[in-house]
């Protein structure tokens, strides 16, 4: 998490009260308002676009909010993040997972791609504006590149890769409409964390549309992150005719924009980031002595809403099974919780394995079982 | 302020009084000395003696303000359809104007769409995940009467002035959103609007924002009053998280009990799919009259001719199993008594004699019973019917018999012996007149023509047939002949056509 030093706040304030974004906005939205994050902060950064998205009123202007973050998964409003990414990997990473108030699919976050959210009223709200904006400000960086935006509201770079991909949020009188830039991001680290780390699942959630993805750098090295964004600011007063400067916002500032801490803190709460997803179903199988093992699991919530399993009676006793399901039902699909399912196994029975694999195999990261052994 | 009685009753019956969705009678909750006449309305069924007016008469059965449909509005960007995500309210929820209501999606925007009335929600006409139409009814809420019914129209923002701003205050050219009901609670406690900061949603002001202002003024302690806190936007309201988790088993070891605990439970479930089907079927075909007839076959020869042709059959790619034979043999037994072969119509009183003979094979199938038939089979020879039967039954293995092969039937023969059983009592396929059921071939003791007790493979069959037009005569003479066709395979090379 980088923040740089003292705070910049509005330029101009001419009245007496504190300076929120609101009446910012109020005295200068005509102008635009431009503000770039100085926070890496992924979920510091989502409560900004949150809190201007339900404070500021925007019939009159616009705002462009632009921001990088360090490596972090971002999924859509509807997503299933155990389908969507590797959560054993990022774990093991240490790269956090976040889950957005827009829709869409899943993106890779790093120090090397540029976000910008458009930020308009309900009745100026376009998607084609904005992308426009970002292929003008790549094209006067770079006039011989050949990007252009797609039906999807995806920019692709020579037809074939995409450098942006988008999503978009609309609440009762306001919108936005964010997207990415993929200035020098690392494309390994994204190649492999967005693959889903779990078989057998099933579930109604948005799934995400993969494409090969390229770097802008790697067409024209002097379309990096910092230049890129001087461009996309400078294109978009030029595009709406605005006439503002960009600003500094640190995402910590309770004044500046109230309710960000609060909104930042529901954005990082296991609740919302898997206990948002619609319900879905995880079958594991694999063979033990006397035949195989079927586990099946319905998740709704983020809570284990049923769980059967099936097993050759000699491996597991139906009571013993009955039981570790009942144990199971209720708890949050999550190591912590599914840790306290005490189960009574017989000591020939390797049950460790087939649990921690059984319970990794589909938990965020490694666990560890207590299990309670009993001479049967 | 016109009437002075509150009307209770039905709602229907309410619905009914109201001429048009729009226009409405307004009761008003509050004793007013009615300087005007008094306008009474009475719904059938009601005692004659109405209570007497009150306040706050919303209970769950008030007869409250009118339903309105609240429909989905224009989204944008010429987006027809949406997804249906989330429902953040349920019947029966009370929603302010501004709460969400749902979120649906459309192609990567994720849109929340909010309450356009204060009132109670009446019906979602969406499930999860399923498509809603732009402009289609989402939700009807039943809005409090005395409400100021907002203009249809959506909010949409046009050069002029957009329409919602109707139900705001304009205060020093800043637009201060408030709900009428904070609105009232303002004006009773003489309070402004403009000096009140709001902390709701794009600056809207709550009630809460006009008690914290009142008691920031007196410093007394107001009267008391319900005060909820607004709901945040997002509501993660898991359901279900409240059942309590049998903690797991005792740590130490169980002793096994003397008497097992049953703890099975009863299930029940609608039928549906395939096992209705049966039901229409079976109840259609037991109402002919069956009757049985049972034999027994000695299959000897047969099996020794299996035998030897089985080798050549493979030789040629197909699996060669008794039924070739049997239903080559029930053909030629039904060119003799082509009234097996035969049809009625539903009441009883034309009888139709088929010209090809469909044999039908009783399958069982991952999909359950199937019976898919062999066409014509007075023209095929053994050998084709074996490529036959093999193809239905890979068809039939990976459920893919289609309705061509599975219709059509004009006699059925059911192989139940490959699994089990000697006699049985099979039931007719309407609008066919006769089945057989094979039981299996055992290997019993016999006596042959020399009175010596040989090994003979023994196979039993048991036969019904519809006795309004088939005799026990006609059903024993066909038994036989076909009998003897597959005692004396030589003799079905005779009659083979």
């Amino acid at each position: 998490m980088l923040r740089r030093g003292a705070l910049v706040r509005a330029v101009s304030c001419p009245s007496s009260h504190a300076s929120t974004l609101s009446s910012l906005f109020r005295d200068r939205g005509e102008s635009g308002v431009i503000l770039k994050s100085s926070s890496t902060d992924v979920y510091e950064n989502l409560a900004v676009e949150d809190r201007i998205h339900e404070l500021v009123d925007l019939r009159g202007g616009g705002i462009l909010f632009l921001w990088r973050s360090a490596s972090a998964v971002v999924i859509g409003r509807h997503q299933n993040p155990w389908q969507e990414c590797d959560l054993r990997l990022m774990a093991r990473l240490g790269v956090p997972l976040a889950r957005r108030r827009s829709g869409g699919g899943a993106v890779f976050h790093d120090l090397g791609n540029v976000n910008a959210t458009f930020f308009t009223s309900r009745g100026k709200y376009d998607r084609r504006r904005n992308l426009a904006v970002l292929t003008g400000a790549l094209k006067t960086l770079s006039p011989r590149l050949d990007v252009r935006a797609t039906e999807r509201f995806d920019v692709v770079l020579g037809g074939a890769h995409k450098v942006s991909g988008s999503a978009a949020k609309l609440g009762r009188s306001g919108a936005y409409h964010h997207c990415t830039l993929l200035c020098s991001a690392d494309r390994a680290a994204l190649a492999s964390v967005l693959k889903s780390g779990v078989r057998g699942l099933r579930s109604n959630a948005t799934p995400s549309v993969p494409s090969p993805v390229r770097n802008l750098t790697d067409e024209d090295p002097a379309l990096d992150c910092d230049a890129v964004t001087e461009a996309v600011a400078a294109q978009y007063n030029a595009e709406f005719g605005f006439s503002g400067p960009v600003l500094p916002v640190d995402p910590g500032d309770e004044a500046f924009l109230p309710g960000v801490r609060q909104a930042a803190a529901e954005l990082r709460a296991w609740d919302w980031v898997y206990g948002r997803t619609p319900r879905f179903s995880v079958r594991t199988s694999f063979g033990a002595s006397g035949g195989s093992v079927t586990v099946d699991v319905v998740v709704r919530s983020g809570v284990v809403e049923s769980c059967a399993a099936d097993a050759p009676p000699g491996w597991l006793p139906p009571r013993v099974a009955e039981g570790f399901c009942s144990a199971l039902v209720g708890s949050r699909f999550r190591p912590a919780e599914m840790k306290t399912a005490h189960v009574m196994i017989g000591n020939r029975i390797p049950l460790h394995s087939w649990l921690e694999n059984l319970v990794c195999g589909i938990m965020p990261d490694f666990i560890n079982l207590n299990l309670t052994r009993a001479l049967i | 302020m016109a009437a002075a009685f509150t009307v209770r009753g039905p709602f229907t019956s309410m619905r009914r009084l109201v001429s048009s969705r729009h226009r409405y009678r307004p009761c008003c909750p509050r004793v007013q000395a009615a300087a005007r006449p008094v306008v009474v309305v009475v719904p059938r069924g009601l005692p004659a003696a109405l209570p007497q007016p009150r306040r706050c008469f919303r209970t769950s059965y008030a007869a409250g303000g009118p339903v309105l449909q609240f429909k989905l509005s224009d989204i944008g960007e010429g987006i027809m359809e949406v997804t249906v995500k989330e429902w953040y309210v349920k019947e029966g929820d009370k929603v302010s104007q501004f709460d969400s209501i749902c979120e649906v999606q459309s192609d990567k925007a994720s849109v929340t769409i909010t309450s356009r009335y204060d009132g109670v929600i009446r019906k979602l006409y969406y499930d999860v995940d399923t498509i809603a139409l732009v402009g289609s009814p989402l939700v009807d809420i039943e809005t409090d009467p005395g409400h100021e019914v907002a203009p249809e129209k959506d909010v949409v923002e046009t050069p002029a002035v957009s329409l919602d701003e109707h139900t705001h205050q304009e205060i020093k050219g800043l637009k201060t959103q408030a709900t009428p009901a904070v609105r009232r609670l303002a004006m009773e406690n003489n309070i402004k609007l403009s000096e009140v900061l709001g902390t709701g949603r794009d600056g809207r002001i709550l009630k809460e924002d006009i008690l914290n202002f009142l008691s920031k003024q007196t410093g007394a302690i107001l009267p008391h009053q319900e005060i909820r806190p607004p709901p945040p936007p997002l509501t993660p309201a898991p359901a279900a998280l409240s059942k309590p988790r049998e903690k797991g088993l005792p740590s130490a070891p169980q002793p096994v009990a003397p008497k097992p605990v049953f703890t099975g439970k009863d299930h029940t479930e609608p039928l549906k799919g395939f096992h209705k089907a049966m039901v229409r079927t079976m109840t259609a075909a037991l109402k002919i009259p069956h009757f049985g007839y049972c034999d027994e076959v000695d299959v000897t020869q047969l099996a020794r001719l299996r035998a030897d042709l089985k080798d050549v059959a493979k030789a040629r790619g197909v699996k060669l199993s008794f039924m070739p034979f049997f239903i080559k043999a029930a053909s030629l037994g039904l060119l003799h008594f082509p009234i097996l072969n035969a049809s009625v119509d539903e009441g009883c009183q034309n009888i139709t004699y088929k010209a090809a003979h469909n044999i039908g094979l009783a399958m069982d199938t991952s999909q359950g019973l199937l019976v898919p038939n062999v066409k014509n089979v007075q023209v095929l020879s053994v050998f084709d019917i074996a490529v036959e039967l093999n193809r239905l039954q890979a068809l039939g293995a990976s459920g893919q018999l289609g309705t061509a092969d599975l219709t059509g039937g004009t006699f059925t023969l059911s192989n139940i012996g490959s699994i089990g059983g000697t006699y049985a009592k099979p039931v007719i396929l309407p609008p066919e007149v006769a089945i057989g059921a094979l039981g299996k071939v055992q290997i019993l003791p016999r006596f042959n023509s020399k009175d010596e007790v040989v090994k003979a493979h023994i196979m039993n069959v048991s036969w019904s047939a519809d006795h309004r037009i088939v005799d026990g005569a006609t059903m024993s003479r066909f038994s036989n002949l076909w009998r003897s066709y597959l005692e004396n395979p030589a003799a079905m090379v005779l009659d083979l056509k």
